[in-house]
C-alpha cells in the first residue's frame, strides 16, 4: 500500500519536475532572436507554431550537431511528444488545456529554431577556422 | 567537478562536487568488485545497494547546499541543516522499524525499503525547495536547473524502488530506471554549469507547470 502511494506521488512529481525543467530550457532560449538566414530557411519570423516543430527538427538533423545542444534538444523533443499526447487525449475535455499545450508546442518549435540557428553559426565558425588554417 | 572548477564556483557548489567525487569513488569500487566477483555475486549486490544508500545520503548534503544557496539571504541555513539531519535519522529508523518484523530477508528487504524511503524523502525535500524557489521568485537559471534535475532524479528512483517493492517481477522496468536517472543527473548538471554562468537569469513565472 505504502509503495503504491509512493509510486503515484513520485510519478506525479516527476511529471511536474520534467515540465518545469523543459520550460526552463525553453525560457533560456526564448529571448534570443533568430538570424535572418534561419528565418528565411524555416519561415519563422518572431513566433512559431506547433506544426513547425517537425520541419525545424528535420533541418536540425541535417546540420552537424553540437554536443552542448544534444541533450536539450532530446529533452524538448520528449516534452513536445508529451504535450501532443496530453493535448489530443485530454484537450477535448478541457479546452483551456488544449490551448496551453498548443502554446507550449509553439515554444518548443522556437527552441528548436534557436538550436538550429546556433548549429549553423557554429558550423560557419568551424568552416571559417578551417579555411583560415 | 571539472566543469565547476573551470567555470568558477567550486566552493559555492561544494556539496554537489562532494557528491560527484563520492559517485566516482563508488563507481570505481563497484567496478573492482564486479570484475573480481561478477555481476550476480552477493558481494556485488550488497556493495551496490549499500553504496547506493550512502550516495543518497551524500545527495542529501547536496540538497542542504542548495537550500543554503537559496536561503542564504534569510539566515535560516543552520536550522534547515539540523531539520534535514533529524529527518535523515528519522527515515533510517522508520525503515528499520518497518522491516523489523520480516527478519528472514532482513538485509535485502531493509536496503530496498530504506532506499525507497530515502529517495522519497529526498523527493519531498526537493519539492519543498522547488516551491520555495517559486515563492521567493528565484531567477538564477543554474540553481533552477540543478534543483529540477535533482527532483527528477529523486522521483525516478523513488518510483522505481516503490515499483520494485510492489511488483518484484517487473525487473525489466525497475531495473533500468535508476540507471537512466544516474546517467541523466550528471549530464543535466554539466549542462547547467557549461551553458549558464552563475548570474544568468530568467523569469520565474515561466517555470511553473501551471501558468501563473
Amino acid at each position: 500500500m505504502m509503495a503504491a502511494v509512493i509510486f503515484v506521488i513520485s510519478v506525479a512529481a516527476l511529471m511536474q519536475f520534467f515540465v518545469s525543467y523543459c520550460r526552463s530550457l525553453i525560457a533560456a532560449s526564448a529571448r534570443r532572436a533568430l538570424s535572418v538566414d534561419v528565418q528565411d530557411v524555416i519561415g519563422i519570423r518572431q513566433s512559431a507554431s506547433g506544426e513547425d516543430f517537425a520541419r525545424v527538427m528535420q533541418f536540425l538533423h541535417l546540420c552537424p550537431d553540437r554536443r552542448e545542444d544534444r541533450n536539450g534538444v532530446k529533452a524538448i523533443g520528449a516534452y513536445f511528444r508529451l504535450l501532443g499526447a496530453v493535448g489530443t487525449t485530454m484537450g477535448k475535455l478541457i479546452p483551456s488545456l488544449r490551448a496551453w499545450t498548443e502554446s507550449e508546442r509553439s515554444q518548443c518549435a522556437y527552441f528548436a529554431a534557436v538550436a538550429l540557428d546556433r548549429r549553423i553559426a557554429h558550423n560557419r565558425d568551424m568552416f571559417a577556422e578551417q579555411m583560415s588554417a | 567537478m571539472v566543469c565547476s572548477l573551470f567555470r568558477g564556483p567550486l566552493r559555492r557548489y561544494f556539496t554537489l562536487n562532494l557528491y560527484m567525487a563520492m559517485s566516482v569513488l563508488v563507481n570505481a569500487g563497484r567496478y573492482i568488485i564486479f570484475t573480481r566477483h561478477g555481476l550476480m555475486s552477493s558481494e556485488y549486490i550488497y556493495f551496490y545497494y549499500y553504496s547506493d544508500a550512502i550516495l543518497t545520503i551524500c545527495l542529501y548534503f547536496a540538497l542542504m547546499g542548495l537550500y543554503a544557496i537559496v536561503f542564504e539571504e534569510l539566515g535560516v541555513t543552520m536550522r534547515l541543516r539540523v531539520f534535514m539531519m533529524l529527518l535523515l535519522i528519522g527515515t533510517t529508523l522508520f525503515s528499520y522499524s518497518v522491516v523489523h518484523q520480516s527478519e528472514s530477508r532482513m538485509l535485502t528487504h531493509y536496503i530496498v525499503e530504506i532506499s525507497q524511503n530515502l529517495y522519497f524523502v529526498g523527493l519531498v525535500l526537493t519539492y519543498v525547495l522547488w516551491a520555495a524557489l517559486l515563492k521567493l521568485r528565484e531567477s538564477r537559471v543554474r540553481v533552477i536547473q540543478i534543483v529540477l534535475s535533482l527532483g527528477m532524479y529523486f522521483s525516478i528512483n523513488a518510483a522505481s524502488y516503490a515499483l520494485r517493492n510492489a511488483y518484484p517481477n517487473l525487473r525489466f522496468v525497475w531495473g533500468y530506471l535508476p540507471v537512466a536517472a544516474g546517467v541523466f543527473l550528471p549530464i543535466a548538471w554539466i549542462y547547467a554549469f557549461m551553458k549558464f554562468d552563475d548570474e544568468a537569469r530568467l523569469a520565474p513565472g515561466r517555470l511553473a507547470a501551471v501558468p501563473r
